[in-house]
């Protein structure tokens, strides 16, 4: 093997590439929980987002409307689990699993006619004189405008949640739905719309990973990234500061390993390939087994059903 | 305005009835879904449902039902112990793999070999590979409670990528001319699991379904250790005041689902499938959770609905081959009836009241 075959620099930079739909799927998905649902669907979320993303971007020639279009794809598929869920008071992990299965059909039934094609380019922004930097303009500032948003949108999130009244509200639900339905909240409604947040970022997360990071539409090819978003909201402990840390943690698993493979390490292709998931499935161990941490941060009334007469 | 009324236990006839009405909606939209597609929807839906078993080619179909319906009831009664008792094992497709990789593993290291004792030892290194895998999670569930679902469902990845390993190196075959995939079993009497009664699509594997189906039935009527899945199911706490130990549940529940799972892999890698490829796997275990919840996680509501099922992915190949009609639409179909009967769900467990209510 020929370590020096590997680019550093590029190793790092393309680190925040490969974070990137982890991140947006892991922030979504924390706003859903902090609202008290536990939505397992976001591997099927992400497909959705990242076929109609590519179809559109494709069509109309704009990976700007790809990316709107698969945020209203990953939403509108978040709110029929949420129509299930709330309206209908359905097991939430079982309508997860089911969104799963349906998503993943669903989107490989779209993309039949949009495999092999290339999507549009999605420019570079540099940003000015940071991106001149030496090492750490290459490694932070020359990436593609949707790398910033998906931070943005960590920040937005962590403020909404922390300083304001809508955030105060929704952790209310999630910690305690009757005593916000009894406050006079409307609890469906605020749970509805957590629900479709959080699609919206897993279908952005999906279209990320089909018009920037591979770039192409191959079936299947989420490939279990919903589901280490999921761990990775365990990860954090409910906390989205953590989401970037644990999502920036695997993107660098990933790279490495791909970088491992490119190296000609003499350790079997398979196997790397496995080293995220096993990774992720590590660190839930210590996460977890880490008893007092993560029964007090988890949202007391993650995964229950709200039915306001009982 | 509509309201929804808690009944105090569920109502048999629509629990008895739902699976029938999802079935029927799933139907109706599927029709759309294939207009939509540019398909005859009717035709279609004939297609699917009704030439497989009745049409001018069901001699040749009808095996094929239980063919495919043998991994899907055996899995999906493994599954469905957990599911009650509220473990969710959903990585039965990654204890299906290793079952096949450990059991077809086994055959292929003794090779060439004769001995009556080879199949029984496979069928049995088979269960304990898919027993192990689903330890794995049982365990880390137990020790440090991490969560069985997400555990469960990495390893399927691990697994696959053992898969593509296993085909592309160790177990290869050596006779190939350099092409992936191990030797084929058919060409290894000892080790084949052969068709038992000929024409009928009968293989060990739909055996072990049957013996499973009767064994979960007579477990949960008859047996404590059934109740107790069932208590643990309706309320955590109650059963824990009641003796119920959750750790030996969540181990055997995991267990006998990895089991079951490793089983049907063994089975279905030495016989319909006949060697171990990059992807011999059909996310049997995946549709296994759709049987599990369409049969009402009930045994013979199970049966049934492997069946079912069965004819969905033979329909669906028939529809491929006469309309062609995307093997995808099967996989998207399949999704939606969950859907649907998760969503119709809500008539057995509430009443629907329609007038003025109380404040809600």
């Amino acid at each position: 093997m020929d370590l020096s075959a590997i680019n550093w620099l590029l190793l790092l930079a393309s680190l925040m590439v490969a974070s990137t739909p982890i991140l947006l799927a892991a922030i979504g998905e924390l706003v859903v929980e902090k609202a008290g649902v536990l939505n397992l669907g976001v591997e099927g979320m992400m497909i959705t987002g990242a076929i109609s993303g590519f179809a559109i971007a494709v069509e109309t020639q704009s990976p700007l409307l790809g990316f709107v279009a698969a945020a209203i794809g990953g939403a509108v598929l978040a709110l029929l689990f949420g129509f299930l869920t709330q309206v209908l008071l359905s097991n939430q992990v079982a309508t997860g699993l089911a969104l799963t299965l349906f998503g993943l059909g669903l989107s490989s039934l779209l993309g039949q006619s949009y495999i092999g094609i290339k999507p549009p380019l999605t420019g570079m922004i540099d940003i000015p004189f940071l991106a001149d930097l030496p090492i750490l303009g290459t490694i932070f500032f020359r990436h593609d405008l949707m790398v910033y948003i998906s931070l943005l949108i960590v920040v937005a999130v962590w403020f909404l949640l922390k300083y304001t009244r809508i955030g105060l509200i929704l952790r209310a639900v999630g910690e305690n739905h009757d005593a916000a339905h009894a406050l006079g909240y409307k609890v469906v409604r605020i749970r509805l719309m957590a629900i479709a947040f959080g699609g919206a970022c897993a279908g952005l997360g999906g279209a990320y990973l089909s018009l920037i990071r591979v770039p192409q539409w191959t079936e299947g090819m989420t490939a279990g990234a919903g589901w280490i978003a999921l761990a990775i909201v365990v990860f954090a402990s409910w906390k989205p500061g953590r989401v970037i840390l644990g999502a920036y943690l695997f993107g660098g698993v990933t790279v490495l390993q791909l970088n491992l493979q490119a190296a000609g390490l003499a350790i079997p292709v398979e196997y790397l390939s496995m080293s995220p998931y096993l990774i992720t499935i590590l660190v839930l161990v210590i996460m977890s087994a880490d008893r007092s941490r993560t029964a007090l941060n988890a949202p007391a009334c993650l995964g229950r059903s709200f039915h306001a007469s009982s | 305005m509509i309201r929804l009324e808690k009944r105090p236990a569920p109502s048999r006839l629509w629990t008895a009835t739902t699976p029938l009405l999802a079935v029927l909606l799933t139907m109706i939209a599927g029709g759309l879904m294939f207009a939509m597609l540019g398909k005859p929807p009717f035709e279609a839906i004939r297609t699917i449902f009704w030439d497989p078993l009745f049409g001018e080619f069901a001699y040749y179909f009808r095996p094929q039902l239980l063919v495919k319906a043998g991994p899907l009831i055996l899995i999906a009664i493994g599954l469905s112990l957990g599911f009650r008792a509220g473990i969710w094992n959903i990585g039965a497709e990654g204890q299906y793999i290793i079952g096949a990789l450990v059991g077809g593993g086994l055959g292929l290291a003794v090779y060439p070999s004769d001995s009556i004792f080879l199949f029984p030892l496979m069928v049995i290194a088979g269960a304990l590979g898919g027993f192990l895998w689903a330890m794995i999670p049982a365990l880390l569930r137990t020790a440090f409670r991490t969560n069985e679902i997400l555990v469960s469902l990495l390893l399927v990845y691990v697994a696959e990528n053992l898969m593509a390993s296993m085909a592309l190196g160790l177990l290869r075959n050596p006779d190939g001319a350099g092409f992936p995939g191990s030797r084929n079993f058919q060409d290894y009497p000892a080790a084949f699991n052969e068709e038992l009664i000929a024409g009928a699509g009968v293989h060990w594997g739909v055996v072990a379904a049957i013996i499973a189906v009767i064994f979960a039935y007579i477990l949960l009527q008859r047996h404590m250790l059934g109740f107790q899945i069932k208590l643990t199911g309706q309320s955590p706490r109650a059963a824990v005041f009641g003796g119920v130990s959750p750790n030996r549940l969540i181990i055997f529940c995991l267990g006998v689902s990895g089991t079951l799972a490793g089983l049907a892999g063994l089975f279905e890698v030495t016989g319909p499938a006949g060697q171990i490829t990059t992807d011999f796997n059909q996310g049997y275990g995946f549709t296994a959770i759709i049987v599990a919840f369409l049969g009402r996680l009930h045994p013979v509501g199970i049966l049934l609905a492997g069946l079912l099922m069965a004819l969905t992915y033979i329909g669906g190949d028939a529809a491929q081959l006469n309309l062609g009609l995307p093997s995808a639409a099967i996989q998207a179909f399949q999704g939606m009836l969950l859907f649907f009967l998760l969503g119709v769900d809500v008539l057995s467990n509430f009443r629907i009241r329609i007038g003025k209510g109380e404040v809600a």
